[in-house]
This record gives structure tokens, sequence and C-alpha cells, in this order.
């Protein structure tokens, strides 16, 4: 039982260590769509929002549940739409033909 | 001999970790990002479909949802096309302008999806007291990540005056309403009774929203970034509560991807406060921008100029220093300054691009734009590279940036004092394009504009520029 949550404690560490890594050396120019895209990532939480629906045994839990999916659902789409449209502006040869945003 | 599902799981989130990083470390390269975000997205939709197996308990061979296979599933197929194809909507039908405002809103759909997973884990186990107060943890940072999110969202869509709204005392307010509300989640794990929860959100949500109300404009892409950084913490912590929970699995996932936004996410905060001069505290308490100074007489007056004027002005100097700041974004000025920039190059002028870290509503934003227009990066300046030149600039054209040019960030008890600026004052003959005689989003007088070397060029940058534009062509 405390076993898992010391083991997820450990990969947290690490991760914070790669996270942190990863980031150190982004220019400027990648600090709108990295925002973005780890606006995106966090997404993620999607999956915990399917956990909790998918266990959810009254209607308390099971509205609260559906809020949760709702929300991390528009938080993977919209997150990765909007990440997407940034960096479509990056490609010259794909903007020619799109006309005005 | 039962099927290892719990394996094969776990096997699979692993690849799908994997290919986040991955993702990550492509979008933090100019070459690379736009692959980035496919592989983050390729990761997300194989971690989000393992999670159903996840449901699948090999030992009895059965699906264990809550209520029933057709309720909990339905609902949750329900709820991500309801979820799913709105945002994917609403982020393809807004304006390019409004990408701020976009990750500020999506950013909060994330931390209330983390607040309302805790509440639905201290529903079914708040006798767990490991559990319960990593629920909690994750509760309060998730619930003031999304209160705030949307006030910042509110404020930049122009929906909330963007000028910093200071109330009396708020500290202290602030301050004991926190504490309150911590107070309330302590007294849930203490007492098992969930009814403490209801005043726990309702304070928390409020508490994100006078937290975030005494911000002014100019500091919201720190803002952004740091309610960013705060979901994925949130989110972790959620991880945490569900690792110990029935389907554990799921939570090592989100422990991994919301951490990694956690730290990175802080990382950037850090960096975009560090190019504005200003501590993440100071952004959040100092109510920078409300102080309106008092007593400094602006000095001289603002005289306009024709677009012919400066067509000719340009024409015959040696360097143009071009300040780009939201004004440009908002009229989608960038096509017309490429033109600009072209025109004066082929009569043999240097043009630059000066751009501030944080001109615009988020970082990288004039980038972005100019990138957009086909600029090319080795012409685009960063601040301390740039800085050393205006004095040997014949012209410099500001497009709608205010703040990020303002020399009072000079002088001592000014607002903005000690922000590194852009020195365009430096220059021989500075043009600023405005739309009319307001302030900046920071709501400080700009002295730059009564300068002796300072004419004001009126009118919507898109206009303006193009006025610019044919009169060169002439």
């Amino acid at each position: 039982m405390a076993a898992d949550l010391w083991t997820a404690l450990f990969i947290a560490l690490l991760t914070i260590f790669t996270g942190y890594e990863v980031i150190s050396r982004v220019p400027v120019l990648l600090h709108t769509p990295l925002m973005s895209g780890s606006n995106f990532i966090h997404g993620i939480v999607l999956v915990g929002g399917i956990v909790a629906l998918g266990l959810a045994n009254n209607t308390p839990e099971l509205i609260i549940g559906f809020i949760a999916t709702v929300m991390g659902a528009m938080n993977v789409t919209g997150g990765y739409a909007v990440t997407e449209r940034i960096l479509e502006m990056f490609d010259r040869s794909a903007k020619k033909k799109g006309g005005k945003p | 001999m039962s099927f290892p599902v719990s394996d094969v799981v776990d096997a699979i989130y692993a690849i799908a970790v994997l290919i986040f990083i991955l993702g990550l470390k492509a979008l933090s390269s100019p070459e690379t990002a736009r692959r980035g975000i496919v592989y983050a997205g390729i990761a997300m939709l194989v971690a989000v479909a393992v999670t159903f197996l996840t449901f699948f308990n090999s030992s009895s061979s059965s699906w264990s949802f809550g209520i029933s296979l057709p309720v909990n599933l339905g609902l949750i197929f329900l709820g991500i096309a309801v979820g799913g194809f709105g945002g994917y909507y609403w982020a393809r039908v807004v304006k390019m302008t409004a990408m701020p405002q976009m990750v500020a809103m999506f950013n909060g759909m994330g931390g209330g999806a983390a607040a309302a997973i805790a509440a639905v884990e201290l529903l079914t186990s708040v006798s767990n007291r490991i559990t319960g107060g990593l629920s909690i943890a994750g509760g309060i940072i998730g619930a003031i990540s999304i209160s705030g999110s949307i006030i910042a969202f509110l404020k930049l869509q122009g929906w909330m005056p963007s000028k910093a709204i200071v109330l009396p005392a708020r500290q202290y307010v602030n301050t004991a309403i926190l504490i309150v509300a911590v107070a309330c989640g302590v007294l849930t794990l203490w007492t098992l009774n969930i009814f403490w929860l209801t005043p726990f959100y309702i304070l928390l949500c409020l508490y994100g929203i006078l937290l975030t109300i005494p911000i002014g404009g100019a500091d919201m892409p720190v803002v952004i970034s740091l309610f960013n950084a705060l979901t994925g913490i949130a989110v972790a912590l959620d991880g945490f509560a569900l690792v110990n929970g029935p389907l554990g699995d799921a939570g090592y996932g989100m422990v991994i991807a919301g951490m990694l936004v956690g730290a990175s996410g802080s990382l950037l905060t850090f960096l975009m406060a560090k190019a504005m001069n200003r501590s993440i505290s100071n952004v959040f308490f100092s109510a920078f921008g409300a102080v309106e100074e008092t007593g400094t007489q602006m000095k001289g007056s603002l005289k306009p100029i024709e677009a012919s004027d400066v067509a000719v002005l340009m024409e015959y100097a040696n360097q143009v220093i071009i300040a780009p700041g939201y004004g440009m974004a908002v009229a989608q000025a960038q096509g017309k300054v490429k033109e600009l920039a072209d025109l004066l190059e082929a009569r043999g002028v240097t043009v630059k691009f000066a751009i501030h870290p944080v001109a615009g509503r988020m970082p990288g934003h004039m980038n972005v734009l100019l990138a957009e227009a086909g600029i090319s990066y080795d012409k685009l300046f960063d601040r301390d590279e740039i800085n050393a030149e205006f004095p040997n600039t014949d012209v410099v054209l500001v497009i709608g940036a205010n703040d990020v040019v303002n020399p009072a960030a000079h002088r001592q008890g000014s607002p903005i004092y000690g922000m590194p600026i852009l020195d365009v004052e430096n220059a021989k003959n500075v043009i600023v394009n405005k739309r009319g005689k307001g302030k900046g989003f920071a709501g400080i007088e700009n002295d730059l504009f009564y300068r002796d070397n300072t004419h004001m060029l009126y009118g919507d940058a898109q206009k303006a520029i193009g006025e610019l534009v044919s009169a060169l062509k002439k």
C-alpha cells in the first residue's frame, strides 16, 4: 500500500529534474507554444476523471466525476488545438494558402 | 492463469510517458516544435485509451465499474464527447489574437478537473488519511487554479477591466480566507464529515478570484504561466491519491505528466518574471499598476506625424529598428510590417526587430506573429542584444507597444521602476504608432511620447503601416 506511494514519490522527484532539464535551454521564441504545450500535457487529468467517474457508485460522485471528465476532455482537445494553431504560424508554406486567420 | 492486464497497462503507460517527455523536448526547439505536439498528442491518446483497460479485473475476469458498465462507461463517453468537441470547437473558432486567454481558459479547465477528482476521492475514501490529505492538497491548488485562470481569461478577453483592482486590506482578508479554507479541509479529514467540503471549495475559489483581481494586465503572462504550473502540481497530487486506490496504475501517469508540467512550468514562470525584473511574489502581492503616480507632470506635448513624413525619414535612414507590441497583434499588422521591412531593405536600409520578452500578452507572442509573416529569426533581437544599438539608430518604429518602452522604468518611485525595457528613447527619431491617446495595459503614463525626438503616428496598426508602405512605394 504505502510502498506504492513511496515509488510514486521517487518517480515524482526524478520527473522534476527531467522537466527542469528539458526546458532549461528553450529560446524565448518558443515560450508561448511551450506554455501551451505543457498546458495540453496536464490534460492527462482526464485519465483521473475517467477513473473517478468509472468507480463512482452514487449520484453525487457521478455528477462530480462527470464534471471532472468534461473539464479534463476540454483541457485535452482545447489545449491541443491552441498549441497546434500557435505552431502553425511557424510553418510558412502552410500559411500562404490559409489566408486570413 | 489470468491475463496480466495490470502489467500490460503499466507497460503501455511507460511508453506513453516516454513519448510525452520526447514531445516536451521537441517542443523546446524551433525545428522540431510541431513534431513535439504531435508526439504529446499520441501519448495522450495512448494513455487515455489504455485507462479503460484498468477497469478490467483479471482475477474475476469482469469489469469493475462503480454502478454498472452501461451507466459509468456511458457517462464517461458522454463526458469526453461533450468536453472534447466543445474544447476543440472553441479553440478552433476563436481569433488568433485570443490565444493567450484560451490558454488561460483551458488551463483553468484542467485545474477544475483536478479539484473535482479530489472531491470524488474525498467522497469515496475520506477515512484514508493519506489519500485524504493528498486529495485536500490537490483540491486546494486545483480550485485556486480554476478560479484564478477564469479571472485571467475575463481580463484578457476584456470582459472585466484589465486594470489592477485593489480592495482595502486585501492582504489580510485573502490570508484569512485561505486559512479558513484550509481549516475546512483539515476538519473534513478530522471529523470525516464531508459537509466541510462545501465551504472548503467555495472559499478556495473566492481566494483564487481575490488573488487574481488585483493583478494588472501587463503581468498576465506570468500569472497564466504560474497557474499552468499549479495545475500540473494539482494533477500530480491527484495522481498520488489515486496510486493508493483500487486503480493505481493510472495514478503514476498523472504523477509523471503533472510533475513534468509543474517543474517546467515553474521554470518558465521564473524566466518570465526575471525578464520583467520582478519576483513572482511581487507580481502577486504588489498590485502592480494600481498606483497612480502623482506629481510627475508630463513636459512637452504629443506631436502627431503623417505617414508620408515617416516614409521619408525611414528612406534616408541607415538603420531602422521596429519594436512591436500588442497593438500589432490586435491589428494583425504583421504582414504589413513584413512588407515595410522588405521595401526598406530593398533601398539599402538595415532593418532589425527589437523583441521585448513580455511584449504582447504572452512571452514569445511577437516572435510567433513575425514568424507567421515570414520574417526570418535572425532579424529578431532580444532586449539585451539590441539595447546598445539604439543610439546608432536613425529611426525606431514602435508599433502598439507601450509599457515595454516606457522610460518610467528608470525612474525611482514609478510603479514599473526596475523593469528592463527597450531603451528606444536613445534613438535619433522615435515614431510611435498607437490607436489613440490612452495609456498602456499597465495603466501608466508614458513620458516617451512627450520627448522631443518622439512623434506619434496615430491609427490602427494595419492601416497606419499600410499607409507607410504605400508612401514608400511612390
